[in-house]
């Protein structure tokens, strides 16, 4: 079947990924490392978008409202709780229970696929707004004050149950990086599944799932929520890595960075989007550097280039061709193989006359 | 004839577009195992009337009952997971997925892994598709498509099958196929199809329900209904 194909691949790339975590360190300077970390947030971050977009066709333009609320719930609940194991997994509850009660609504309700974009996009941008409003001290949770546009300290990952013993920058990166091969699986996993094959039938035709009898809704906030606790792990990581999380988060730039990384990397691939985000990333940070070109106008430019030239993504359209290639080299053998037996039966005519 | 029971029956089925009463006041019964055919011009209401039994449309007034659940007004999937299979007029089927993959999806509602992979394969030997069986969905034929939606209903294994046009656009051969294929799956289930093709309706009806301007104006042998003068009216426009 189409779908089952490659989760062979996705172990072979997550043993790539985890052989490249253990030299990363001792190949890399100390605050690549770190860099590091918080891109893996956002490359978790872009992982969820590509299963609830690429896989489940729901555009979440706002992916980034859960990833943020996983951000601020994990520096609130850490503050709090001193320490990062139930931090996180409170970070991820919290980003899956306002999915599945915004999607509640939006799916139930069934609001089109373009009024769903703007929705999302707007509770993100109310929560940016919200969230920079907190800058008085009687904006607090327990011991974390929220700090409007500064934001708020993102306390250190801990080792689990001992709130003193803190990890080294290095050892969070290693953390995080087993959370973006662990999460990949899971993925790869679920789109393998009854129900993730399910969610893609839906993207491919609603009206269709529906008359073989399943509740569409249903699969939709499935996949949506389980989207959002992934984004909600993304957020964490990506204000652990600065040890501190901002209203930015939330922002409009960053809801549009992560539609890009998906394009970019291509719809119906979980891979993509994750090499889109380092890759971009590192271009941002390089573009950064200089002068004499902004940035967002050569995000913008290759937003457009992908959409006229590649509107696949980087790895369908390389598949695509590879797929091409191999079926032009098998229809070419064969080709080859009927003119040699046609020979060889006009030699045998000729002979016998 | 037996009749046995009524399965599906339509009370003073009424649906409204605006001003328009694409189907009016109709009342309908389908007995069990029985194959009927749906006939009338463009516009007499008979797609309308197949979409309120299906759930994509709710009935303006008036209901409907599938072997005693009420169902005007219910979803899609709550009809069909009453066992209805449907296949609609403008083929419905998952373009991004191979022809086994689309069979899988539908036997796997009912059955767990195993035999909804036995039951895939049975399909798709029942269908002779397979020779298409990994290709793309999207990438297939016309009346290859169709046949992969039967597939799909009938992979579900249902007793009641509601098909709209299942020959629209095949061709002489492939419509005698269908034919084929409709009598089988009437050997187990009982039937409401809704068809332009008068040729086709000779291969597979004994009895029609011709509908005209959103009501039934006659229900007979389509024999009886073609040599009938009422049913010609409608047909070439002519007035009495």
């Amino acid at each position: 079947m189409k779908i089952a194909q490659d989760f062979r691949g996705s172990v072979i790339v997550a043993i790539l990924a985890a052989l490249f975590t253990l030299i990363a360190p001792s190949i890399l300077e100390f605050f690549t490392i770190i860099t590091l970390t918080q891109v893996i947030g956002l490359a978790i971050l872009a992982l969820s978008l590509a299963l609830v977009w690429g896989y489940g066709g729901i555009l979440c333009f706002g992916q980034t409202a859960f990833f943020g609320l996983g951000a601020y719930a994990y520096a609130v609940a850490a503050t709090n709780i001193g320490g990062s194991t139930g931090a996180i997994l409170i970070a991820i509850l919290v980003a899956a229970a306002f999915a599945a009660i915004l999607g509640y609504f939006v799916f139930y309700g069934r609001v089109s696929d373009v009024y769903l974009a703007v929705i999302t996009l707007t509770v993100a941008l109310i929560l940016y707004s919200l969230i920079r409003r907190t800058s008085g001290p009687e904006y607090k949770i327990g011991n974390a004050l929220l700090g409007g546009f500064n934001g708020t300290g993102a306390p250190p990952i801990n080792s689990p149950g001992d709130g003193a013993a803190m990890l080294f920058p290095e050892h969070t990166f290693y953390v995080a990086m087993a959370a973006l091969i662990l999460v990949y699986l899971l993925c790869g996993w679920v789109v393998k599944t009854h129900f993730g094959r399910v969610c893609i039938a839906i993207r491919e035709n609603e009206t269709r799932a529906e008359l073989l009898a399943y509740d569409t809704r249903l699969y939709k906030l499935g996949i949506f929520t389980l989207g959002a606790a992934i984004a909600g792990l993304g957020g964490v990581f990506f204000c652990v890595g600065v040890s501190r999380v901002t209203p930015d988060v939330f922002s409009l730039s960053q809801s549009a960075l992560t539609i890009i990384w998906v394009i970019v990397g291509g719809r119906g691939t979980l891979i993509g989007p994750i090499l889109a985000t380092f890759a971009l990333y590192y271009l941002t940070s390089a573009l950064g550097a200089q002068q004499w070109l902004n940035t967002n106008l050569v995000l913008g430019v290759i937003l457009i280039g992908f959409v006229l030239l590649v509107p696949k993504g980087v790895i369908p359209s390389i598949t695509d061709w590879a797929d091409g290639r191999r079926e032009r080299r098998v229809s070419r053998s064969r080709e080859r193989r009927m003119r040699v037996r046609r020979s060889r039966a006009t030699a045998g005519t000729e002979a016998a006359e | 004839m037996k009749r046995g029971e009524v399965v599906v029956e339509a009370r003073g089925l009424s649906m409204h577009f605006g001003g328009v009463r694409a189907v009016d006041q109709v009342d309908f019964s389908l007995w069990e195992n029985e194959l009927r055919c749906l006939i009338g011009p463009n516009g007499a209401g008979k797609s309308t009337f197949f979409k309120c039994l299906t759930g994509q449309l709710t009935p303006t007034m008036g209901d409907v009952v599938i072997r005693d659940v009420h169902v005007a007004g219910r979803e899609s999937h709550e009809i069909a997971a009453l066992g209805v299979g449907v296949k609609t007029q403008v083929p419905n089927v998952f373009d991004g997925l191979s022809a086994e993959e689309n069979i899988w999806i539908a036997a796997r509602r009912w059955h767990a892994a195993k035999r909804a992979k036995t039951l895939t394969a049975e399909t798709i030997e029942r269908l002779q598709l397979g020779d298409i069986r990994s290709d793309l969905v999207g990438a297939l034929a016309h009346g290859q498509r169709q046949w992969v939606e039967l597939g799909m209903v009938v992979a579900a294994e249902p007793w009641l099958v509601l098909l709209d046009e299942p020959a629209a656009g095949m061709t002489h051969e492939e419509t005698a196929r269908t034919a084929e294929l409709i009598q089988e799956i009437n050997q187990t289930a009982a039937m409401i199809v809704v068809e332009h093709d008068m040729q086709f309706i000779r291969m597979i009806s004994r009895q029609v329900t011709l509908f005209h301007e959103g009501r039934i104006l006659m229900e007979d042998t389509m024999d009886a209904i073609s040599s009938d003068p009422r049913a010609r009216e409608v047909y070439l426009g002519h007035r009495a």
